[in-house]
């Protein structure tokens, strides 16, 4: 990382394996693209994070964000939510600012990024997926009350309804998470890393999960680390090195020498992935 | 004195009773207040607020009586601890965003630097010539003998506020400590909400100045909330109990006080605060010590009484008698023989098993139905780990052993309903030896 005073200031050079459509960058994005990035760069204080990204999510997707860590992935998620300033470039949700469009979006977060020793529920934070539907000053309604208890089921934590969340396992926790998201009933889901951390059992259910999001035409982001299993879960990937390497269809554009771009000199995970690309083929 | 103590705490005393319920009222809406600080992990900052209001005390003071003022008036006191206090308070906040000095270390530096400011400004306000300035330091450490009746009408409507305020704003105050970052992505003003917050610990920080002190005062806002979660998971419970736990505290501080005035009533309420907290570390059913220790012990008792029932068990199985020795138990699974004995004698008294001729054991009713269902839980998950999870059968046996204790009745058929599918008779066999007749062989692993 600390290579990057020399990477081009300029727009990087379309890599050839994109697909077709991308060809003079950032003029092909569509009004109807659930999230639009336009040239969006991100820097934490002087250092630079997230580069000229520039690209459209396509709708009803399960798309996987694939990098090397400190690519910027999270960073990525959370410029998409307006969680750090973008320093240029703007965020669209289906050609709209995200101000007007936060309904739609669904958040699930890091795990460690709360404290689990926090006084709640797992119903209490389930229902605070509600919370912006809600509104000001007011209590929740016997309807809110009834989708979180449907959440909770979707995740099959309905008899853990009323455990205080420490007692959680790690497992447990993610779908939590994952339920309170649902909750709200979002268009688009935006999850970082929800399989860290997770027994494959979960991991398992997980997947089912967001293939039915899928199927049922919503559009799921995950910030992902394991490259055996991305082919298998997601259909769209984005390759993330502080600028796009690549992003596209699974099938196209996940491929040995896209990750050589993205990991870099990073033998082992490379070696990792080849046998998973192997395995594949 | 006996009279005297009697007469306060039945509040026959006019003056006492208003002081008991401004200070009460403080209580509650510190503890109130207080749970979202801590739990917002903002413990320290209340104190270098509170800290930070003496220079404004003390320069109000200065300022109305160069007005020709008596400065007495608490109101403005108090306007210029607010002052002072949220000048700190903005420090603080702007040394953590924009310089690279850490957030302890900036806590630090602000309550010294404007406590420092505070007492030089004391020093220097003492020596004007005809200025008695002497009731200052019940500021810092807080004396209710010398609130007037009006000072404790103002203290408790702005407690009632606070408390109102946080009422009102519990759910949204519940999901910024939580969770902030997926408040903001909700769209609610995070950094606006989280103000309000501060600036309601300061509001409560500059009332209590006169009965708590400014050096306490941050005790009344953290030892109420973390008493109460001793006691709870909840949040709304925590917010009530805590608000209790400050009205007592305080209440009950501030009638001591009225006893012996000339111990600083701060130091009181702090001490009366922090006795209910000892009773709650030692007792709190969420984390005192005492129902931990007692559940841990219960838990070891229990998970001993099952090992001796599923032992007892399985040598019956191997011997295919209906009874047992203890000498067997013994020899098998390496245990001391004392420990058998006693473990055996107290499953005698519980009537799970009983003593034969011959010194031999077998269970009774109760202890047959209880070793089988042990067994069964045991087997069960035995099994779920062999063929749900990636752990080799050699590691199985010991993990069971642990977690077959804390399986609930609930687990205990969702297992069974998995292994229904592949493993027709009940209970199982033991899968990784294979030497347990009693179910008719069918163990297909």
């Amino acid at each position: 990382m600390e290579t990057r005073t020399d990477r081009p200031t300029t727009r990087p050079a379309v890599p050839e394996h994109r697909p077709a459509p991308a060809s003079p960058a950032g003029t092909d994005h569509s009004p109807n693209a659930p999230i639009s990035i336009h040239d969006v760069t991100v820097a934490y204080d002087r250092k630079p994070v997230l580069w000229d990204v520039d690209l459209d999510v396509p709708e009803g997707r399960l798309v996987g964000l694939i990098g090397p860590n400190g690519a910027g992935k999270s960073t990525l998620l959370k410029a998409i939510l307006g969680l750090v300033p973008v320093i240029s470039g703007r965020v669209a949700i289906y050609g709209k600012p995200l101000s007007k469009q936060r309904k739609l979006l669904g958040y699930v977060p890091q795990r460690e990024s709360v404290d689990w020793d926090f006084p709640v529920t797992v119903r209490d934070v389930v229902q605070m997926g509600l919370y912006g539907q809600v509104g000001w000053f007011r209590r929740l309604r016997r309807e809110h009350v009834r989708r979180a208890d449907e959440a909770l089921e979707r995740v099959g934590m309905t008899d853990l309804a009323d455990r205080q969340i420490s007692q959680l396992s790690g497992g447990q926790q993610q779908r939590v998470f994952l339920a309170r998201a649902l909750a709200q009933d979002a268009q688009i889901y935006l999850m970082d890393e929800p399989f860290a951390g997770v027994d494959s059992a979960t991991e398992k259910s997980i997947v089912a999960l967001l293939h039915d999001l899928r199927n049922a035409g919503r559009t799921v982001v995950c910030v992902h680390h394991d490259l055996q299993t991305v082919a298998a879960y997601f259909d769209y990937v984005i390759l993330l090195n502080m600028r796009v390497v690549t992003h596209g269809a699974t099938a196209d554009v996940y491929t040995e020498e896209n990750l050589r771009k993205t990991y870099g000199g990073q033998l082992t995970l490379l070696s990792s992935a080849a046998t998973a690309l192997a395995q594949r083929h | 004195m006996l009279e005297e103590l009697w007469r306060v705490f039945t509040f026959q005393d006019y003056n006492t009773r208003v002081v008991m319920a401004g200070t009460g009222l403080l209580g509650l809406a510190a503890g109130v207040i207080g749970v979202f600080l801590v739990l917002r992990k903002r413990a320290l900052l209340s104190d270098a607020v509170s800290h930070a209001t003496l220079p404004g005390v003390i320069l109000a003071f200065w300022a109305s009586i160069a007005l020709g003022m008596t400065g007495r008036s608490l109101p403005v006191l108090l306007s210029g601890a607010a002052l002072t206090g949220l000048l700190g308070m903005v420090t603080v906040v702007a040394l953590r965003r924009w310089s690279p000095i850490k957030d302890d270390a900036a806590l630090a530096i602000v309550l010294s630097v404007f406590f420092g400011a505070g007492i030089a400004l004391f020093g220097m306000v003492q020596q004007i010539e005809g200025v008695h300035a002497a009731g200052l330091t019940d500021f810092i450490y807080g004396k209710t003998a010398s609130m007037l009746i009006s000072d404790t009408v103002i203290i408790g409507i702005a407690a009632l506020g606070v408390c109102g305020i946080a009422i009102a704003l519990f759910k949204e105050f519940r999901l910024l400590c939580f969770d902030e970052a997926f408040a903001a992505v909700q769209g609610w003003p995070t950094l606006r909400l989280d103000l309000l917050l501060m600036g309601l610990i300061v509001l409560v920080t500059v009332i209590g100045l006169q009965a708590v002190g400014l050096i306490l005062i941050v005790a009344l806002l953290i030892i109420p909330p973390v008493t109460a979660r001793l006691w709870t998971h909840r949040l709304a419970p925590m917010a009530a109990l805590s608000g209790m736990f400050g009205m007592l505290g305080a209440g009950t501080g501030s009638a001591v006080s009225a006893l012996f005035e000339r111990l600083p009533s701060g130091a009181l309420i702090v001490l009366s605060a922090s006795a209910f907290f000892f009773v709650s570390l030692m007792l709190g059913t969420e984390g005192g010590l005492l129902p931990r220790l007692w559940r841990r012990a219960r838990l070891r008792r229990r998970i001993r009484r099952q090992h001796l029932l599923r032992r007892a068990w399985e040598l019956r199985e191997q011997t295919g008698k209906r009874t047992f020795s203890a000498r067997g138990l013994v020899a098998r699974h390496a245990w001391h023989p004392v420990v058998a004995a006693l473990e055996l004698r107290s499953a005698r008294r519980a009537g799970l098993v009983q003593r034969i001729d011959g010194g031999r054991w077998e269970f009774t009713p109760a202890g047959e139905s209880e070793a089988s269902r042990a067994v069964r839980n045991h087997r069960l998950w035995e099994l779920y780990l062999i063929t749900h999870a990636d752990v080799a059968p050699s590691h199985v046996d010991s993990d069971a052993d642990r977690i077959e204790h804390v399986l609930d009745p609930d687990m205990v058929a969702e297992l069974e309903e998995l292994l229904a599918r592949e493993q027709e008779d009940t209970p199982p066999p033991s899968p990784h030896r294979l030497e347990t007749p009693t179910n008719g062989g069918g163990n297909g692993r």
